[in-house]
């Protein structure tokens, strides 16, 4: 117990008034106020009353631990029953809620209804002792003395070369992190689109006839040679890249074209890539009324009349444009990749 | 070498007592067997009473404590049937909308244990749970020591431990969040690409590191995982003990009140009532949780399908604590007008590119993050306190510093609110545009607005304090005097109550102290700028004399009435 531990619940004041800290305070510490005994103090019917109080609580918990056992046995999950599934976690959960709960409110109310509840006071221990300083500083010192090296700074500049040096392998380990045989940021600029390629839906595969689209649709579709890529990384990779939107928009709503752009439509249908300029998300909102595209991460809001601009959030830059045009069966193809890297901006982007 | 003696600074019946000691009872006899092999005993003589002061505003660092025991708990059992794993695999388990998709072995493990595993979808719910609290009750457990000043000196480097600690908390949110791999999540993984990407010169670089090649590849997950379930939590576990054995050092510190004073400490001893109350306590965490996760469901990972680079869902959210990153991409615009601003660095290599919408948003993270960090030092810097505190601060009595972490707040929460900029917008049929620009006004009103009225809210209170300290509380009864006024009665309160109103420092304006050449620099002028917005507007702590001023004009206390300490503590000042 505290030095200054008080052990007669009845008193409870151990600091004297203007015992404490001497202040410029209106009064003076009037010490610690007396101790209020508690109804269960008093009271053994009280006392009782809160023992039965403690134990019913522990009932509860006895209760809830059959609860989960009934949920865990007695439930039968069939495969793919969503609402058996959900009586049985709440009946785990609440039955655990009545085991944990049951405990931990009876044990507080133990403590609060029948254990000790008079204050202690303790005093601080001054943190450090200038004696100790002292010696711990002399210590240190007499330690460096007896290694010289202030003595021989050969020594000393020596170990600092080394010691700069030694955690560089350490980095250096981790260069492998990334062991494509593409390394580097020129990978970014190419995808799986080039002059032919094409256009399939997303995820059925087949390609798309320019007459399939009707004016106002939107349809995801990717390079029909990504089913050809092997491995599950490198194909996501890759369609991370390569997935577009086809729009069909009446002709005369398009907006100006830049000089260069003339044949990258076919009729009124538009490419773009799905891969939001400002962090990545996919842009996969169409107004068909606005002819706006909304990526619902972060609502870049790109005018797809005016060649993807950007109309509103944060997004820095128009979405690509994919070009494309038909072959000879009617099929949507590309007519060569992006012209710029796709997605988030990057310091190598240029 | 010069030989030394055997002879002992102890004394040979020191040595052999551990032998011979015969324990009485058989509490002695365990206690005696333990302390002859490893000691122990003096620990226990020392924690076994050792007190700590109780107040419900203490409990949230024992609630972030606990959920953590509860994530490790519930986190353990998910290993086992978890597979990070992002070989492709056909997914056959119990839920029958996926079956026959194809899907990483991650995903459809995670599957398995929701649908296949019994009692895995409540372990997971669990654990999705008890991430949050930890983080949830860490933040409430930080705000507490900011404003109530727990974090000056001694304890400045036990804060840097917790705010390390915060930091951590959020690391393994996020790597524990990716895991599953599903649309969800995926999306969340292709934003922090976006973000990595636009770190000037080294950032797509790390973007390659971390996901092993272009975003997504299938290194990333059981690089999460690793981080998620050994680095992370191992440098959580080694803070918590730092953080503890910090708090034993220190001892807790208190509220202000009678008999608590810097030099000691008030409380109950861990033996029995605080033991059973903080273990109870466990008991009560772990059942709060369990009941959420029983009854609410969290991350329904089926519905999302595979991580697909092409859909996303409109209206998901992150996790709560990842919330303000997201809404601050929000919030920064990519033009101004029509200027866009994003640019390219003209470079004799040609040319690098700057995705100021994205990097503009590092700048209130780090200073949010790095201010959280530094505060004790900047507060000390500001104030010119250097000496150690063991009593809290009252907020009102702090205005400037409970202002200022307002400010902050409604920052945060400006930030964390646009998250939601979407689901505000459709919830309350608003155009989701008003909404951004009104959050974007907000951004920059809010901290402001709030400083001030926090400030002038803090200085009423205070007011307040010195109304009831010099005239009582208002009792609720109105007497006519003799000669007809009326008046409402005020009824003294005790000195017990009023030592808590009275007992606190109140600094002045400190004036700029010129350097060792006499002047007065740019850093210090700023000081004292600063210190000015602390402390110009002051309400004073009641004096002595106005005290017994305000004694003597009482029309309705007479001496008798009075309690007797503080009259006999007034009369000593007199003599």
């Amino acid at each position: 117990m505290g030095e200054h531990g008080n052990g007669d619940p009845s008193t409870g004041a151990v600091i004297k008034a203007g015992e404490g800290r001497s202040s410029g305070y209106a009064i003076d510490n009037p010490g610690l106020p007396p101790h209020r005994p508690r109804l269960a103090d008093a009271d053994e019917k009280a006392a009782k009353r809160a023992e039965r109080q403690v134990s019913a609580l522990f009932l509860i918990s006895i209760i809830g631990t059959v609860m989960f056992f009934v949920g865990y046995f007695a439930v039968g999950v069939t495969a793919g029953d969503l609402n058996m599934l959900r009586l049985q976690n709440t009946l785990l959960g609440v039955g655990v809620a009545f085991a944990m709960l049951g405990i931990g409110l009876g044990v507080v109310q133990w403590a609060r209804a029948l254990m000790p509840d008079h204050e202690v006071v303790e005093d601080r221990k001054p943190l450090r002792k200038e004696e100790d300083r002292a010696e711990a500083a002399q210590t240190v010192d007499e330690i460096l003395d007896e290694t010289q090296i202030k003595r021989r700074p050969l020594l000393r500049n020596t170990l600092i070369g080394a010691a700069l040096l030694a955690p560089l392998p350490a980095v250096v380990v981790f260069r492998d992190l990334d062991r494509s045989e593409d390394f580097g940021p020129e990978r970014m600029r190419h995808t799986l689109w080039t002059e032919g390629v094409r256009l399939v839906r997303d995820p059925t595969g087949t390609p798309i006839r320019a007459s399939d689209l009707t004016v106002g649709s939107a349809v995801h579709a990717i390079p029909e040679t990504l089913r050809e890529v092997s491995g599950h990384g490198d194909r996501l990779a890759e369609k991370a890249k390569a997935v577009v939107l086809l729009i069909r928009m009446n002709p005369d709503d398009f907006e100006a074209v830049t000089p260069g752009r003339e044949d990258w439509k076919h009729e009124g249908i538009i490419a773009c890539s799905k891969v939001c300029t400002h962090v990545g998300c996919p842009v996969a909102l169409y107004e068909r009324h606005t002819h706006h595209l909304l990526c619902p991460c972060h609502q870049s809001t790109f005018d797809a009349a005016a060649e993807f601009k950007v109309t509103f959030g944060p997004a820095g830059r128009p979405l690509p444009q994919l070009p494309i045009t038909v072959d000879d069966e009617g099929f949507l193809i590309a007519r060569s990749d992006f012209t710029e890297p796709v997605g988030p901006t990057y310091w190598e982007r240029g | 070498m010069s030989s030394q003696s055997l002879e002992s600074k102890y004394t040979e019946e020191q040595y052999s007592e551990v032998d011979q000691y015969q324990p009485a009872t058989r509490t002695g006899k365990i206690a005696n067997y333990v302390d002859q092999r490893v000691g122990g005993t003096g620990m226990v003589r020392e924690f076994g009473r050792k007190v700590f002061p109780d107040h419900w505003t203490f409990m949230f660092g024992e609630v972030a404590l606990y959920s953590f025991v509860i994530t490790v708990i519930s986190g353990a059992f998910l290993t086992f049937w978890f597979d990070p794993s992002m070989a492709s695999t056909r997914y056959d388990g119990a839920y029958v909308p996926l079956q026959g998709v194809e899907m990483s072995t991650a995903y459809a493990t995670s599957l398995e244990l929701s649908f296949d595993v019994r009692g895995g979808l409540f372990m997971r719910q669990l654990h999705h749970w008890a991430a949050l609290m930890f983080i949830m009750a860490m933040a409430i457990h930080m705000l507490r020591v900011f404003f109530t000043g727990a974090f000056r000196k001694p304890r400045e480097l036990n804060w840097v431990v917790g705010c390390t600690l915060l930091l951590a908390g959020l690391g393994a949110g996020f790597t524990g969040y990716s895991l599953p791999d599903e649309v969800l999540s995926g999306n969340g993984l292709r934003i922090i690409d976006g973000m990595l990407k636009a770190i000037p010169v080294v950032g797509t670089y790390i973007s390659f590191f971390l996901f092993g090649g272009e975003f997504p590849g299938d290194e990333v997950i059981p690089r999460l995982y690793s981080l998620h379930i050994f680095i992370i939590p191992a440098v959580i576990l080694i803070l918590i003990a730092v953080h503890l054995f910090m708090v034993v050092t220190h001892k807790h510190t208190q509220y202000p009140g009678p008999g608590r004073t810097e030099r000691n400490v008030v409380g109950y001893p861990i033996g029995p009532v605080y033991a059973a109350k903080a273990g109870g306590f466990f008991f009560v965490v772990f059942g709060v949780l369990a009941l959420l996760a029983g009854t609410f469901q969290i991350n329904a990972l089926w519905n999302y399908g595979p991580y697909d680079p092409s859909p996303v869902q409109a209206g998901t959210q992150p996790d709560w604590y990842i919330g303000w990153f997201d809404g601050l991409l929000r919030l920064m615009p990519g033009y101004i007008g029509d200027i866009p601003l994003e640019f390219v660095l003209p470079t004799p290599w040609g040319g690098n590119s700057v995705a100021t919408p994205v990097l503009v948003t590092f700048i209130p993270i780090t200073a949010l993050l790095l201010g959280l960090f530094v505060w004790p030092w900047i507060e000390a810097w500001i104030t010119g306190d250097k000496k150690e505190h063991h009593i809290l601060d009252r907020p009102r009595n702090v205005p400037g510093r409970t202002a200022f972490g307002m400010a902050m707040m409604i920052w945060y929460f400006v930030m964390w609110a646009a998250a939601s900029s979407d689901l505000i917008a459709t919830h309350f049929s608003l155009s989701f545009n008003d909404v951004l620009i009104w959050l974007r006004v907000l951004f920059f009103a809010g901290p402001i607005l709030t400083f001030i009225i926090t400030k002038r809210i803090c200085l009423a209170l205070q007011r307040k304090d010195r109304e009831i300290v010099l005239h009582g509380n208002e009792a609720g009864v109105i007497e006519m005097l003799p000669h007809g006024e009326f008046r409402e009665k005020h009824t003294r309160v005790s000195d017990y109550e009023l030592y808590t109103l009275v007992s606190y420092e109140s600094p002045e304006v400190t004036a700029a102290r010129p350097n060792s050449r006499g002047k007065v620099g740019l850093l210090e002028k700023s000081r004292v700028t600063l210190n000015r917005t602390f402390f110009e507007d002051r309400v004073a702590p009641v004096s002595r004399e106005e005290y017994i001023e305000a004694l003597s004009h009482d029309d309705h206390g007479t001496a008798a009435e009075l309690p007797a300490g503080s009259v006999g503590a007034i009369e000593s000042k007199k003599n």
